[in-house]
This record gives structure tokens, C-alpha cells and sequence, in this order.
């Protein structure tokens, strides 16, 4: 597999890291990581940057992971990047909401390298 | 200790609940941070100076507190970061918080309706133990004593309703 550019999004800088982290031990070669601390400041960041896997939580100050997600739609560089939502809200109605608003998937925490690649890989496969 | 006035409600709440708050709590460190939790079984208070706090709305409505000592919640950090202890600077505060949220979010999802009708609040976290805290709650809390690292770690669980 090709190495990729993710951005995360998360209020937690030290779950960014680990989000980081845990996309490496699942064996996805990262040539970049960009970070944002909300649906805001990842709005900017696609504003300039094209990425090639978004994580993002759903529960953050400023804008949410589900408004951030429903934003998304307009920013042209993030046209049909794979969106995996990474959240200790596990609830049905959560993914639902997730996955109508344009996620593509959802990692719950905690979780293991192995939960990350069977969540993770199935949506990298235009970077192979 | 819990008083002799605790409801039947409660008191089956507290036998139901208590395992599963300590299996979210272990499953936390064990995933999350790559270590077991062990049993502590001294009954005497400790001093613990950092204490993480999530609230909880909705069909649960309460708080849930994470307490330990600065070394602990420096040692978590450095595990999640993958750091030295040494190097880990204020991204302590900000660990610590996010275990506890994620034992919160583990432990609510682990109970049946819980997972749609209960919300978690951000993380605050306090340092010091010079404090007193109320919390909004009719009911005798569930507490996990546990050791990380040969170090207390107090898991405590307030409900209200």
C-alpha cells in the first residue's frame, strides 16, 4: 500500500497521537499526518491540504464531529475521502447519524491495532 | 462504605454495576495504554492529587471521577504517547481526561439503553487535593480501587435518579 495523508480531528491532542499511533501499528505507512482540534479548524485544514483518510471524533468543542462531516460536502478537496469516525459514543443511533451524514465507518474506543485495520483498510483501497 | 439507608434499587445497582465499571475501567488501560490493572485491596484513603471528572446526562445522570497521583497520571501520558515519563509536559492533564472518558463511555455502552440515552460531558481535570466536591446525587456512589502500575487509581461513580 502507497503511503497516505491523514487528518485527524480531535479535541484530545494526546488521542490524536494515539490515533496516530495506532494507524501505524495497523500497518498503514503514513507519509503525513495533519491534525485539527475541531470541525472548524479541519474545515481549514481541507481547505488547503488534500488528504487522503480523515478520523475524526464525533463529542468536540466549536463544531461537532457530525456537523463537521455534513460540512464536508463543500469543501472540494475532501470530495470522496474516506471518513472513519472515532468516538467512545457507541451508540446505534450515533452511527446511524454518523454514517448518514457521509461517514464511511466507526472505531470506538478503546480499541486495538486490529480493530483499527478491519475498520481502517477496507476504505484505503484507491491508495494501494 | 455504603449506609444502611441505600435502596433496594441502589443496593442492586451497585452489585449489577460496580464489575462492569471495573471490566471498563481494565479494558481502558489494557487497550488504550497496554497494561493490567491489579487488584487493590487496602482500605485506607490515600492521598491522590489528580483527579479527572466526566459527567453523564440523560437516562444516567451523575459523574465519574478517575483519581490518582501526579506520577501515575505522568506515567499514563507517557504510555498513551508513547514518551519517557520525562518528556511528558502538560499533555498530562489532557490523558488522564481522555481515560476517563473513555472508561465513562465504555462503561455506559457496556448498559443496556445506556449507549443512545446517556451523553458524556468534555473531560476537567483537577489537580490538588486541597477540595471538597458536591455533586448532584441521591444515592451512595460505586467505587473501583485498583492498582496501575503498583499505584492507587479510585474510579468512582456518583448517580443521581
Amino acid at each position: 500500500m502507497a503511503s497516505i495523508r491523514a487528518l485527524i480531528v480531535d479535541d484530545s491532542s494526546v488521542m490524536r497521537k494515539i490515533v496516530a499511533r495506532s494507524l501505524r501499528q495497523a500497518g498503514i505507512e503514513l507519509s503525513e499526518v495533519l491534525e485539527a482540534g475541531n470541525g472548524v479548524e479541519a474545515l481549514g485544514v481541507l481547505q488547503e491540504n488534500q488528504v487522503d483518510l480523515i478520523l475524526c471524533d464525533i463529542n468536540m468543542p466549536v463544531m461537532d464531529g457530525l456537523e463537521f462531516i455534513k460540512q464536508l460536502s463543500t469543501v472540494e478537496k475532501a470530495k470522496g475521502v474516506p471518513v472513519i469516525m472515532v468516538t467512545t459514543e457507541g451508540s446505534e443511533s450515533h452511527v446511524v447519524q454518523a454514517l448518514s451524514s457521509g461517514a464511511c465507518g466507526y472505531l470506538r474506543k478503546p480499541f486495538t491495532a486490529d480493530q483499527v485495520k478491519e475498520h481502517v483498510l477496507p476504505f484505503l483501497g484507491g491508495t494501494s | 462504605m455504603r449506609p444502611t439507608s441505600e435502596s433496594p434499587a441502589a443496593s442492586q445497582r451497585h452489585q449489577t454495576w460496580t464489575p462492569l465499571l471495573e471490566v471498563a475501567a481494565r479494558e481502558v488501560f489494557e487497550l488504550m495504554l497496554g497494561c493490567q490493572l491489579t487488584e487493590w485491596s487496602a482500605e485506607q484513603d490515600v492521598a491522590l492529587d489528580i483527579t479527572a471528572m466526566v459527567g453523564l446526562a440523560g437516562q444516567m445522570c451523575g459523574l465519574l471521577s478517575l483519581r490518582c497521583d501526579q506520577e501515575s497520571a505522568t506515567l499514563m501520558a507517557s504510555k498513551m504517547l508513547g514518551l519517557e515519563p520525562h518528556h511528558v509536559g502538560t499533555e498530562m492533564g489532557d490523558a488522564i481526561g481522555e481515560v476517563c472518558n473513555m472508561v465513562a463511555g465504555n462503561f455506559k455502552n457496556k448498559i443496556s439503553g445506556m449507549e443512545s440515552g446517556c451523553m458524556l460531558s468534555v473531560p476537567t481535570v483537577i489537580t490538588g487535593t486541597n477540595y471538597n466536591l458536591y455533586s448532584h446525587t441521591d444515592s451512595p456512589g460505586l467505587e473501583v480501587r485498583l492498582l496501575f502500575e503498583s499505584k492507587p487509581v479510585v474510579i468512582s461513580l456518583q448517580i443521581r435518579g
